[in-house]
């Protein structure tokens, strides 16, 4: 009963500074709420990319020219074949096209023998010359759909049309917003591609456990290769969306350093107004405890109250409006950007650290000014 | 003796609201997970995809996990990161392990 009276008090006290309070409230729900809806995003797309790409190729083997990657000879798919433990080997072509149009990439691919039905496509592969498959983001800048055509310039500038066999769904933007799929020899004759080179090659392995071994015996036998394994590519992602990426350090620090410097000016000093209260409540008896608990509960009661407002802001912000306000930030000058439909996957670790974050601080940043004053002489605590 | 009260009934209830947020979420992601997402990972098999179309401004940034970490400099020596995206995400783990 006790408490719930200071409680009352506290929040009495709270009330006399309305619009003080509620200004530290909003500008405390912000700050959470830009904490947690990047810890929100990059965790949905820490995992989707770690799903998603669980079956990306075991081993895709990349050749180096002079530091840069180049066409890979696909004698050196010959080669790689022979090592033992190794199930199939695929070239893959590939590579991006420039549309002046509308200033944007798009990356176009071979269609793969191995291509089937897929789910996430609306119509059908490539199947003939002069045909393609385009995602979603490709179809809505160039506003086309499906049976239309499609217009791009050609290695020899060469205007050329594909007309739109497959659109895929929105559903897929994640992975597919800018992809072209063109039938290969199309794609050869696109880029103009010399006819025994390929872009990378894929590699299926038998044993998961000898994929480090195969790719060190395909290092060791075409020395001027690079082969990057499934792991690296899922760990590409884990440090892509990690603590220490570029993202959360942009935007998530600048956050946690908008909050510093909120709870710093809570520290640093009170109002004249709240030591002549501070004061006043010595005077008539109370003890430093009781003063402390007031400030305390009052500290918990904008926290709390931000804490929570921030979180379902972050929440409907990422999940339901899918992040609208982040995209600008990490948009950069990509022309073709995904929606972020994202699942919600939610870690509860990533809750109680900025709750840790952002609670206590403020709350010992309001107790201990209180502390100062409270211990002082009560006239002299009145006089400010 | 009705401010706490008030206060504890709104506090409460925006923990209830983030609760029920959460659970509903867990359930939306476990029916993704069954239906949609492994319509998208086979996508992704089948096409052999092995980045996110996330960032399509430049080939490094589009395919993070087939570039090098010293890509954005290989224009020139001591060339400049000039792609905004390139400060937003982290160097590939692969420069690390393998290089």
């Amino acid at each position: 009963m006790h408490h719930f009276k200071i409680l009352e008090y506290a929040l009495s006290s709270l009330i006399r500074r309305k619009f003080k309070n509620l200004a530290i409230i909003i500008v405390y729900t912000f700050t959470v709420a830009t904490l947690a809806s990047i810890l929100f995003l990059t965790h949905s797309l820490k995992k989707e990319a770690e799903y998603l790409l669980a079956d990306a190729p075991e081993l895709v083997v990349q050749r180096l020219s002079g530091g840069r990657h180049e066409l890979i000879p696909l004698e050196y798919g010959e080669t790689i074949r022979r090592i033992p433990g190794v199930a199939q080997v695929q070239p893959r072509l590939w590579g991006y096209y420039y549309d002046g149009l509308i200033d944007a990439n798009y990356t176009l691919q071979e269609v793969l023998p191995s291509h089937s039905k897929l789910p996430m496509l609306q119509g059908r592969l490539p199947q003939n010359p002069g045909e393609c498959s385009i995602g979603a983001g490709v179809a809505e800048v160039r506003r086309i759909g499906l049976e239309d055509d499609l217009i791009m310039v050609d290695s020899a500038n060469v205007g050329r049309t594909f007309t739109v066999t497959g659109v895929f769904k929105p559903e897929s933007a994640l992975l597919t917003n800018d992809l072209v799929i063109l039938e290969k020899q199309d794609l050869i004759d696109f880029f103009d591609y010399p006819a025994d080179l390929a872009t990378d090659i894929a590699v299926s392995v038998r044993n998961p456990v000898e994929i480090n071994t195969i790719a060190e015996k395909i290092k060791r036998q075409l020395p001027d290769t690079r082969p990057i394994s499934r792991s690296e590519i899922l760990r590409t992602y884990a440090a892509v969306f990690n603590w220490r990426s570029g993202m959360m350090l942009s935007v998530f620090v600048a956050a946690l350093v908008a909050f510093c410097i909120l709870a710093w000016d809570k520290a640093t000093g009170i109002s004249a107004e709240e030591k002549r209260e501070i004061g006043i409540l010595k005077a008539i008896g109370w003890e430093t405890s009781n003063i402390l608990e007031v400030k305390f509960w009052e500290g918990i009661a904008v926290s709390l109250t931000a804490l929570l407002l921030g979180l379902l802001t972050a929440y409907i912000h990422v999940f339901f409006l899918n992040a609208t306000l982040l995209t600008p930030v990490i948009k950069g000058w990509s022309v073709l950007f995904p929606t972020f439909r994202l699942a919600p996957f939610i870690d509860p670790y990533q809750i109680l650290v900025i709750a840790f974050l952002t609670v206590p601080p403020y709350v010992v940043s309001t107790v201990i000014p209180s502390w100062k004053a409270a211990i002082t002489d009560p006239e002299a605590a009145m006089r400010g | 003796m009705l401010k706490h009260r008030v206060f504890i009934a709104l506090t409460a209830l925006e923990m209830l609201v983030l609760s029920l947020l959460f659970f509903f979420g867990q359930i939306r992601a476990d029916h993704l997970l069954a239906t949609e997402l492994p319509q998208l990972r086979t996508t992704a098999g089948a096409l052999q995809l092995t980045d996110l179309a996330i960032w399509t401004e430049a080939r490094y940034t589009r395919h993070p996990s087939q570039a090098d970490r010293f890509t954005p400099f290989q224009d020139f020596p001591s060339a400049l990161e000039h792609f905004p995206a390139g400060s937003i995400i982290a160097p590939s783990s692969f420069g690390r392990s393998n290089q």
